[in-house]
């Protein structure tokens, strides 16, 4: 039986269990902290830094959907560093790629699109990188389009935890990070890929999309994933 | 019943009958930087020399690891007359033989009453130069694993980690995190299994304490480790080695086979109910494997990636277990604080910051190598007196501490005592202990660049701030130093400076801005002249001639 604790996120008193995480309790509050690389159903990973928190007696900030709630906790989500660092976060997804949202499947259905507009980034002062990304259509249902990946790891976490096929992973390290499929072959010659389509309706961005869609065309469906991780925690 | 104090004795006993055979001793230095040098033609140069001239019962010729002073190598140390030569070639040995026990050779001999030997205190590189690193009767005979057996017959665990709390030994690494708390949340932990890590994945630029531990004092590491398993309850142990030191990793599998022979390692240690096993694990070159997460996926056989803390390692380690992680130098302090007492070790240093650091002096500076100073020496002692001061006649500009997380101190805190809180003050900090001394000819804007350099291509590529936030920095010091940059991209550093330092996953992000925010506080005109006079003040740079404004 888990302990029932109490706390404060923005003053606001609230309450939650010992075993779940700040980003948890905020979301049962509906209190809003932005995520991009967390999904539920799948393990946290910390990865995107959007969640970070101030949390008062913590020299350093708290990444929400990884650190557990404890009693008299006072946790702050909105201040103005966390927004400036939010903003320079994001701007920094939107440098490293190739976003361009007028050609991409999921323009006004994106997280990385939606997640600019919440956190108020208008304009990128970063200088672009414009990388030299590659585009894997291989597969005979799926295409990955590295332009568009913002490494959330999602789709490399979902093959793993869920489907179970471990296809996903990632290679090259630093600014050259990509996710590959398998040994870094092609995806349609991809042994261990089911063609299961979890990978593709995880992911944040257009960088996952089905053969056949235009643009605007892709939307995801992630119903799946908390009915699956409801089902098999009941066994 | 098999005593394992009356073996230890034994073989004490044999050694120093073995050695009383021989009237002259001879150490040739078998360590990393000297072997480059050739030392291992000097050693048989040598052998055969004494061969060659029936002395071969008079004086024994032996590897026996490091002084210290590698500028010097291959360096060979006499004994008992405590003569050192330095920049010794084969072709020297007829002239080193034929001298014993008259007059030293003169143009091979180095001074030892100088300061670089005379100011350094010696506890994890005690009897340096005499220990031959691949013979574990040399270690034994020099009072080895005495420490071990005093821990295993004399005390419980919580006494071990009691006197370790009460030394003050706080972690080599580079946090100073106090090595007897950790000892103490591992043993509270509950685990079916506990692990003990050696962390050797040294790796900052520059740096090679801990190499020069594993190759030169393998058997004072092991008998820390196994005393740290003992008191935190552990049974299985790594030693994570970077796989650029492929002598360490010789050595260390040779101590670990000698140690299990001498049923130090492995089951029922010492004829007591203390089991453990104790593994060399190779690592795969990526720097940020030093971070214990990263480093214990790397273990695990993942990508070596960090993870976010809480849970700590302690808590929940190497696949799940309570593990307990420390430095190679860390565990190197342990044998000599069993031995010598708490109350010896916590004598030596600061108040806050006990016992010793090594330190590797590189950079322009007469003495480099590796030098062992108590806590709050400060670093003018360190640069003039031990190092002896700048060469060619040039003046001292920086001194660059703690890797590339690390800052560069200026000439006004000379007088800093080198201690875990001084150095952090100065927005530097001591890292694992490299410390890289720069003169006037050193563009500090170039510094920054380098370090920045270092630290993008060694982003794991996990979080966003570090993986393009570096990228990013990287590219506007490229510009800066080209003359390209403008005072607006100057602000946008520090913006980045900020973000990367506070919102990075693991210490590689948040300290990679240190490098630039260090040189910006102390050296920002030099920023200014880069970008606005087009002009590099140490004259390192070099501008496009038209130039871009």
């Amino acid at each position: 039986m888990s302990v029932v604790v109490t706390l404060k996120i923005n003053d606001i008193d609230v309450s939650g269990q010992e075993d779940e995480t700040i980003l948890d309790v905020a979301r049962e509050h509906d209190i809003y902290i932005p995520t991009m690389c967390h999904l539920d159903g799948l393990s946290s990973v910390g990865a995107c830094r959007l969640c970070l928190v101030e949390v008062k007696g913590m020299n350093r900030l708290v990444t929400a959907c990884t650190v557990k709630v404890a009693e008299g906790m006072e946790v702050y989500t909105e201040t103005e560093r966390l927004k400036k660092y939010r903003r320079m976060l994001v701007e920094m997804l939107f440098s490293e790629g190739n976003h361009i949202c007028s050609v991409c499947v999921v323009n006004g259905r994106c997280e990385l699109q939606s997640m600019a507009g919440r956190v108020g980034v208008q304009h990128i002062t970063l200088p672009y990188y414009n990388p030299l990304r590659t585009l894997d259509t291989t597969h005979e249902r799926f295409v990955i389009d590295r332009n568009r990946c913002i490494l959330c790891t999602r789709c490399v976490r979902v093959c793993d935890e869920i489907e179970g096929a471990h296809t996903w992973d990632l290679g090259g390290r630093g600014i050259e990070s990509h996710v590959v499929t398998d040994l870094n072959t092609f995806w349609g010659d991809s042994p261990t890929c089911t063609g299961c389509s979890k990978c593709v309706h995880v992911c944040p961005t257009g960088a996952l999309f089905e053969k056949g869609r235009s643009v605007t065309e892709m939307t995801k469906h992630r119903e799946f994933l908390p009915y699956l991780t409801m089902m098999r925690e009941k066994k | 019943m098999y005593l394992p104090e009356d073996e230890l004795q034994r073989i004490d006993e044999e050694e120093r009958l073995l050695k009383g055979q021989y009237k002259h001793h001879i150490h040739v230095c078998l360590g990393a930087n000297c072997l480059n040098a050739h030392s291992a033609q000097v050693l048989s140069a040598l052998e055969t020399e004494a061969k060659a001239r029936g002395l071969e019962k008079v004086c024994s010729v032996t590897g026996g690891g490091c002084r210290g002073l590698c500028v010097a190598g291959p360096t060979v140390t006499l004994e008992p007359d405590n003569v050192l030569y330095g920049k010794v070639q084969p072709n020297d040995a007829g002239d080193i033989i034929a001298s014993l026990g008259g007059e030293p050779v003169e143009r091979l001999n180095r001074p030892t009453d100088n300061p670089f030997f005379m100011r350094q205190q010696r506890i994890v590189r005690e009897m340096e130069g005499r220990l031959n690193p691949e013979r574990i009767e040399d270690y034994i005979a020099a009072g080895g694993y005495k420490s071990l057996l005093k821990a295993l017959n004399e005390m419980t665990p919580a006494e071990v980690i009691n006197e370790i709390t009460r030394s003050g030994l706080r972690g080599r690494g580079g946090a100073g995190y106090p090595t007897g708390l950790k000892w103490k949340t591992v043993a509270k932990a509950r685990g079916e299994h506990k692990y003990v890590i050696c962390n050797g994945d040294e790796g900052d630029p520059g740096a090679f304490m801990d190499r020069s531990v594993m190759d030169d004092f393998p058997h004072r590491l092991l008998e820390g480790i196994i005393i740290g398993a003992y008191a935190v309850g552990a049974d299985r142990g790594y030693l994570y080695v970077r796989a650029e030191y492929p002598l360490s990793v010789k050595r260390l599998q040779l101590a670990i086979r000698q140690a299990q022979k001498q049923n130090l390692l492995g089951n029922n240690i010492a004829g007591t109910a203390f089991n453990f096993d104790l593994q060399v694990r190779v690592g795969a070159g990526a720097y940020v494997c030093g971070e214990e997460t990263a480093l214990i996926a790397s273990i695990e056989g993942k990508r070596g990636q960090p993870r976010p803390r809480p849970p700590y390692p302690a808590e929940s380690g190497l696949w799940g277990y309570p593990t307990l992680i420390n430095n190679v130098e860390t565990f190197a302090n342990i044998g000599a604080i069993i031995r010598n007492g708490s109350a010896w070790y916590a004598s030596i240093g600061t108040e806050k910051s006990k016992g010793t650091k090594v330190f590797a002096l590189t950079g322009t500076v007469s003495h480099s190598g590796l030098i062992e100073v108590p806590m709050g020496t400060t670093l003018r002692e360190i640069i003039f007196d031990i190092g002896g001061g700048i060469p060619d006649g040039r003046k001292f500009k920086a001194a660059q501490t703690g890797g590339p997380g690390g800052g560069c101190i200026p000439e006004q805190y000379l007088d800093l005592s080198v201690d875990f809180e001084s150095l952090a003050s100065v927005g530097s900090m001591m890292g694992s202990g490299g410390l890289v001394i720069m003169d006037d000819r050193t563009c500090m804007v170039n510094v920054a660049k380098y370090f920045l350099e270092f630290c993008k291509s060694e982003s794991c590529g996990k979080c966003i701030p570090c993986r393009v936030g570096t990228a990013h920095m990287f590219d506007i010091l490229d510009k800066i130093t080209k003359g390209e940059a403008t005072l607006d991209d100057l602000t946008l550093l520090e913006e980045l400076c900020d973000t990367v330092k506070h919102t990075s996953l693991c210490g590689l992000g948040q300290s990679a801005p240190n490098p630039v925010l260090s040189t910006l506080r102390f050296f920002r005109d030099e920023y200014i002249a880069h970008i606005v006079d087009h002009v590099c003040p140490a004259g390192v740079c070099e501008f496009e001639k038209e130039a871009v404004r």
